[in-house]
């Protein structure tokens, strides 16, 4: 599935959880930790098994953020929510530790629920020193990771550096985030810019995070959504390029050619490839038929 | 199920409803504060009642200010309540 942006949603909040689905991200995190405070784990957990019950959030991709194996919510939070069946958790702190435990108890309680074993999907948001280094083998430790996601601020705080504009600070998580990602075939995901107010910002990070590798960006506000999806959606030139790539490898094809060129440049697999993700990501956002 | 103590869940926020439950001896009682009174006071009240006995609670007093909170929201309040109120 497509992941252009993930939108963090308060799991206390009633009226941002009947709204999720309206702002058009592709995924929805509804979040136990950070954005419930400690006295209000229960009513969270209490609220979200409601709304799921209640709403049907279409197409978007729903996903709880737990809290972490370090504090005594995590196991509560897990037989609570894997229980409704979400499309995912999403694993914080992650480390091939804690993933092995997460994917251990998903399995025993899919069995219990008579689900299909593996169904519930995990999302690993890397934001340690140590989870960096882990990443692939976190990664490794289930069938059931989709993404890595990568958490800045937490980073940040435990490099002992501050977060900048630039997030020059990121630079060597960004990377090896993605390269795990990319090594084994699931989506990288960046951290949130965290301006809501700094459209421009929103903007540059974006196309930076998206040079480097990364499939889709965390949002903490609605408000960034549209950005996001501008910068990780096709343009028309890129579809009419990967188009134009298509007809001409089929020619080839036609007349028993296995190299060809386009526009004076040599065309070969990776580039055939790049296009066919290009219409692809067009034709599951509705850009073309 | 028996309310043992006072309780609180929920906030006044829009879309949310707050909820202070508290033990009682004369079946359920509730006062109802709530922006839609005069549209959906009746239903309201209707839904705190068959949540409460949805969990098993036939005796308390419920104090309930809404801020236009949707079914779901007001029956998970009632539930997080009942279970700092007392043993589910």
């Amino acid at each position: 599935m497509l992941r252009r942006s993930m939108l963090f949603m308060p799991g206390n909040n009633p009226g941002m959880l009947q709204t999720a689905e309206v702002f058009g991200s592709d995924s929805v995190i509804l979040d136990l930790e950070d954005a419930v405070s400690l006295g209000e784990k229960d009513a969270a957990r209490i609220l979200i098994k409601g709304a799921l019950k209640t709403f049907n959030y279409g197409t978007t991709e729903v996903v709880i953020r737990i809290n972490p194996f370090s504090t005594p919510y995590a196991l509560e939070d897990i037989d609570v929510m894997a229980r409704l069946k979400p499309n995912a958790i999403l694993l914080p702190k992650a480390t091939p530790e804690d993933m092995k435990l997460l994917d251990e108890m998903l399995t025993k309680i899919e069995k219990e629920e008579g689900f299909e074993e593996g169904s519930i999907r995990i999302h690993a948001l890397v934001e340690t020193t140590y989870g960096v280094e882990t990443v692939y083998e976190t990664i490794q430790m289930s069938n059931r990771v989709d993404s890595v996601c990568l958490g800045g601020e937490d980073l940040a705080a435990d490099l002992g550096v501050a977060r900048t504009k630039d997030s020059e600070e990121l630079f060597y998580a960004r990377t090896k985030v993605v390269n795990a990602c990319k090594a084994l075939k699931i989506d990288a995901i960046d951290t949130p810019f965290t301006d809501t107010n700094d459209e421009a910002g929103l903007l540059a990070d974006t196309i930076h995070a998206k040079k480097l590798g990364f499939t889709g960006k965390l949002s903490i506000n609605p408000r960034q959504i549209n950005t996001i999806h501008k910068v990780y959606s096709p343009t028309a030139d890129e579809i009419s390029w990967a188009n134009r790539v298509m007809y001409a490898k089929d020619e080839a094809e036609k007349e028993g050619l296995g190299v060809f060129s386009l526009d004076g440049k040599m065309i070969d697999a990776p580039i055939i490839s790049r296009a066919m993700n290009t219409l692809n990501t067009a034709r599951v956002i509705g850009l073309i038929k | 199920m028996k309310i043992l103590k006072p309780a609180k869940a929920g906030t006044l926020e829009s879309n949310d409803i707050s909820i202070m439950l508290m033990p009682g001896t004369n079946g359920i009682e509730i006062e109802l504060e709530s922006i839609v009174e005069k549209q959906f006071g009746t239903e309201i009240r209707t839904l705190i009642e068959n949540s409460l006995k949805e969990l098993g609670v036939e005796d308390a007093t419920i104090k309930a200010i809404d801020k236009g909170a949707l079914d779901y929201t007001i029956k998970a309040r009632i539930e997080t309540a009942v279970t700092r109120a007392g043993e589910m």
